[in-house]
C-alpha cells in the first residue's frame, strides 16, 4: 500500500475517498479479450509468464463486456469490424476505459494509404484514453501504456467538474 | 454414448451467433450457428472482419516494399510469408532469363528462420489450443518458450512478431557472431520439453475426450476443399512441399513427415506436435552444415540486386510449405516496379472453407476443438 | 506429363473449340496458362478432374484478374497422384463477367470463387451461394478492379486518412 506507508502516526488513518476509489480502479483493471491482429499476439505475450500483467491487476481477461472495464483494442478495425466495435464499447459498464494499441488502432497503421475497407483509427468510433504506438509495440510498451492509463485514473475525480 | 446424449437433447432451431468477438483465441472470427438444442446442424462461418487490402496494396507497392505487409498476413508465422513471396519474386527473375544468385549463407539463414519459425508457430498453436480447450497451464508454457524463439529473431532482425528480415535476394542482416551457441543452446532445451508438452496435453485424458474422433476428415474430401499442410497430413496424406517440391536448400536436409491416421482433430494436432521435432532436426543440420562448411565466417547474405527492382515481364506461381498449410504467390509482372496483380492463395482460407462440412451434427463446443486443429489465423484468411 | 502434352490431351479429350491457341499477349508464366473458351470451363475443369492421365484432384489457386480490356480467371490446378501441374485461363468481357462455376468439381472454388466475385465481379453460374465474403454485405464496388475509387463515407464513418 505504497500511498498510506510512513506517511501517518501509528493509530491515525487519513485518506480522501477519491484516492482509495482510484486506487481501487486502477488496481482492477479487468481487460476485454478482444484481439483482433497481430497485436493481439503481443497482448498475449504480455500477458503470459514473462512479461506478467496479472501484477498490476489485469490478469483477468474476461470474454464479455458487461464484466469488464478495459477494451484494448490491439489490432486492425476494418470497417466491417468497426461497427461491432462501437456496439461491444457501448455493452460496458461505466466506468470503463480504452487502450489502442498498436499503431493500426491509432491511425490506420501501414494501411493508412490504400487501405479502401481500414478504420483509420478506433477513435473515429470510440473515445480513446491512451495510445501506445508500435507495429507490434513490445509488451512492455502495453505495460507502459497501461501504467500510463493507470495515472490518468489516479488523477480523476469523483466530484463535478466545475 | 454421445449420439444417445444428442437424441436426449433435441429441441426447436435456434440461430446462435458467435464471434466476432469470442473467447476462443483465433482472431475476429464469425460462426452462424443452426443449433438444435446443443446439436449443431450446420455453422456457417462468415469472415471478412480482417480484411486489409493486401493485394491491393501489392499493386501499389514496389516489390521489396510489400515485404512488411507479407509480414501481417499470417503474423504468426511471418518468416515463412517473406519467404514465400521472396521466393515467387526471385522465381520471375529466373523465369525471365536472369537468374539472381543467392549467396549460400543466406540460404541456410533462411531455412533457419524459417523452420524456428515454425516452431513458434506451433508452439502458439498448441498453446492457444490447449487454452480454448480449458488447459491453461500448457499456454504459459508455450508462452515462455515462445519467447526464448522470439529472442533469438530479435537478435537477427531487430524485432519480435514482424520482422522485415527475409529481402528479394538473400536476407537483410547478417547473424550476430554467437547466434548459433544461442541457437544450440535453445534447441538443447527444447527438445526434451517436447516430451512435457506431450504429457502435459496430448496424452490428458480430458484433451482426448474432446479431440478424438471429433470432425473426421476423409483424405479425399479434405484434397477437394484444398487443403495442405498439417491438416492434410493429419489425414494421412503424406504431402509436404518442403520434400515434395523442394525450394531453396531444403533437399540438403534430412528429415521425417508425420502422418495421422484418422483424420480427427487429435491427430491433425498431433501433426504438429511431431513436427516440432523435424524442425529441431533441420535446424541442427543446418547449423552444422554452415559450420563445416566456414560458412559462419562469411558475411555474404545478400545476391546482387538493384536498388529498384524491375522483373521481366512474366507470370508465375510458386508455392512453400508455410507453418498452416501451401502458402502460394500468384505474381502477374507486366516489367515495371510495381505487381500488376499479386494474388495470395492462403492455406487458412481454404482450411476454413470445409467448416461447414466437418461440423454437421457436432455440439456447440466441439466448433472450438475444430478451429483450434485447423489452427486458423484470421489476417491470413482475410488478407 | 509435361506442359505440352498435357494441352495436347485437353485438345484431343474436349470439345472442338474449348481449348483457344495461346494468344500474342500472352506473358510467359510458368505454368503454361492453357486459354480455355468460357462456355467450355466446366467441361474442361471436369476432363480434367476425370481424365486418369490428367487427374487433377487439387485446386491450387483460383485467381480473377483485371487486365484493362477483359477480366480474367485463373486457375491452378496440381495432381496429387500424378505430380504434375497446369493453369488454365479464361477470358471473359468486362461488362458481362460471366463463366459456370467449378464448385462440382473442387469443393474448395466454392470460396474462391465468392472472392473473385467480391473483388472483380465475376459471376460465376451455378454457385450454391454468390455472395460477399471478404467485404461487408453492403459495399458497393469491386476493390481489384483497376477503375475502383474509394468511397468517402461507410456508414458513417469516413474512410480515407
Amino acid at each position: 500500500m505504497r500511498i498510506l506507508q510512513d506517511q501517518f502516526d501509528k493509530n491515525v488513518l487519513v485518506t480522501t475517498v477519491d484516492a482509495v476509489v482510484n486506487w481501487a480502479r486502477l488496481s482492477s483493471l479487468w481487460p476485454m479479450t478482444f484481439g483482433l491482429a497481430c497485436c493481439a499476439i503481443e497482448f498475449m505475450a504480455t500477458a503470459a509468464s514473462h512479461n506478467d500483467l496479472d501484477r498490476f491487476g489485469a490478469g483477468v481477461p474476461r470474454a464479455t463486456p458487461r464484466q469488464s472495464d478495459l477494451i484494448i483494442v490491439s489490432g486492425t478495425v476494418t470497417l466491417k469490424m468497426a461497427t461491432r466495435v462501437k456496439r461491444l464499447y457501448e455493452q460496458m459498464a461505466e466506468p470503463k476505459y480504452v487502450i489502442s494499441m498498436g499503431s493500426c488502432a491509432t491511425s490506420g497503421g501501414p494501411y493508412w494509404q490504400h487501405g479502401y475497407s481500414v478504420l483509420k483509427g478506433v477513435d473515429r468510433v470510440i473515445p480513446v484514453d491512451v495510445y501506445v504506438p508500435g507495429c507490434p509495440p513490445r509488451p512492455e510498451a502495453v505495460i507502459e501504456g497501461l501504467l500510463k492509463l493507470q495515472d490518468k485514473i489516479r488523477a480523476t475525480t469523483l466530484a463535478k467538474k466545475s | 454414448m454421445r449420439q444417445a446424449v444428442a437424441r436426449e437433447l433435441r429441441s426447436d432451431e435456434m440461430i446462435i451467433n458467435m464471434g466476432p468477438q469470442h473467447p476462443s483465441t483465433h482472431g475476429v472470427l464469425r460462426l452462424e450457428l443452426k443449433a438444435d438444442g446443443e446439436i449443431v446442424e450446420e455453422a456457417i462461418p462468415h469472415i471478412g472482419y480482417l480484411h486489409r487490402d493486401f493485394e491491393k496494396h501489392a499493386e501499389k507497392l514496389p516489390y521489396p516494399q510489400i515485404i512488411p505487409y507479407t509480414d501481417r498476413m499470417d503474423y504468426i508465422a511471418a518468416m515463412n510469408n517473406e519467404l514465400g513471396f521472396c521466393l515467387a519474386v526471385e522465381a520471375l527473375f529466373e523465369r525471365g532469363g536472369k537468374p539472381i544468385e543467392i549467396p549460400e549463407k543466406g540460404q541456410y539463414i533462411r531455412v533457419i528462420v524459417a523452420e524456428l519459425n515454425r516452431i513458434a508457430s506451433h508452439l502458439l498453436a498448441f498453446g492457444t489450443y490447449g487454452m480454448d480447450i480449458g488447459a491453461f497451464t500448457p499456454f504459459l508454457y508455450a508462452f515462455r518458450d515462445r519467447e526464448q524463439v522470439l529472442g533469438l529473431f530479435e537478435e537477427v532482425s531487430g524485432a519480435r512478431l514482424l520482422y522485415n528480415y527475409i529481402r528479394i535476394g538473400g536476407v537483410a542482416r547478417d547473424l550476430t557472431p554467437d547466434f548459433h551457441h544461442k541457437t544450440r543452446r535453445f534447441l538443447d532445451y527444447f527438445e526434451p520439453q517436447i516430451d512435457t508438452y506431450n504429457d502435459l496435453l496430448s496424452k490428458n485424458k480430458v484433451f482426448l475426450e474432446r479431440t478424438r474422433g471429433v470432425a473426421v476428415m476423409s483424405a479425399e474430401q479434405a484434397i477437394s476443399y484444398g487443403w495442405t499442410g498439417p491438416n492434410l497430413r493429419g489425414s494421412g496424406v503424406k504431402w509436404d512441399l518442403r520434400k515434395d517440391e523442394p525450394y531453396g536448400i531444403y533437399d540438403r536436409f534430412e528429415f521425417d513427415v508425420p502422418v495421422g491416421e484418422t483424420g480427427d482433430c487429435w491427430d491433425r494436432y498431433f501433426v504438429r506436435m511431431e513436427e516440432f521435432r523435424q524442425s529441431v532436426r533441420i535446424v541442427r543440420q543446418a547449423l552444422h552444415q554452415m559450420e563445416s562448411s566456414g560458412l559462419l565466417q562469411s558475411d555474404e547474405i545478400m545476391g546482387k540486386v538493384r536498388g529498384t527492382i524491375r522483373p521481366p515481364a512474366g507470370v508465375v506461381y510458386s508455392r512453400t510449405e508455410a507453418p498452416r498449410g501451401d502458402l502460394g504467390f500468384y505474381i502477374v509482372c507486366d516489367g515495371t516496379e510495381y505487381p500488376q496483380r499479386l494474388k495470395v492463395r492462403s492455406p487458412c482460407f481454404t482450411a476454413l472453407s470445409a467448416m461447414q462440412e466437418l461440423s454437421r451434427g457436432l455440439m456447440v463446443a466441439d466448433m472450438i476443438a475444430i478451429i483450434g486443429s485447423i489452427d486458423i489465423v484470421m489476417g491470413e484468411v482475410d488478407r | 506429363m509435361t506442359e505440352p502434352e498435357i494441352r495436347d490431351r485437353l485438345v484431343a479429350q474436349c470439345s472442338q473449340g474449348a481449348i483457344l491457341p495461346e494468344g500474342d499477349d500472352a506473358l510467359s508464366a510458368t505454368p503454361v496458362e492453357i486459354r480455355v473458351h468460357a462456355s467450355y470451363l466446366a467441361e474442361v475443369a471436369r476432363v480434367c478432374r476425370g481424365d486418369s492421365e490428367l487427374h487433377f484432384d487439387s485446386l491450387m489457386c483460383l485467381s480473377a484478374l483485371d487486365r484493362g480490356d477483359a477480366l480474367s480467371v485463373v486457375y491452378h490446378l496440381h495432381s496429387m497422384s500424378l505430380r504434375h501441374r497446369a493453369a488454365l485461363r479464361v477470358d471473359l468481357p468486362r461488362a458481362n463477367p460471366v463463366v459456370e462455376t467449378v464448385c462440382g468439381v473442387w469443393r474448395t472454388a466454392e470460396w474462391h470463387e465468392r472472392e473473385a466475385y467480391d473483388m472483380l465481379g465475376v459471376r460465376f453460374e451455378g454457385h450454391p451461394d454468390l455472395r460477399r465474403i471478404l467485404l461487408p454485405n453492403d459495399w458497393v464496388g469491386y476493390p481489384l478492379r483497376k477503375d475502383y475509387e474509394t468511397p468517402t463515407f461507410y456508414r458513417g464513418m469516413k474512410v480515407p486518412y
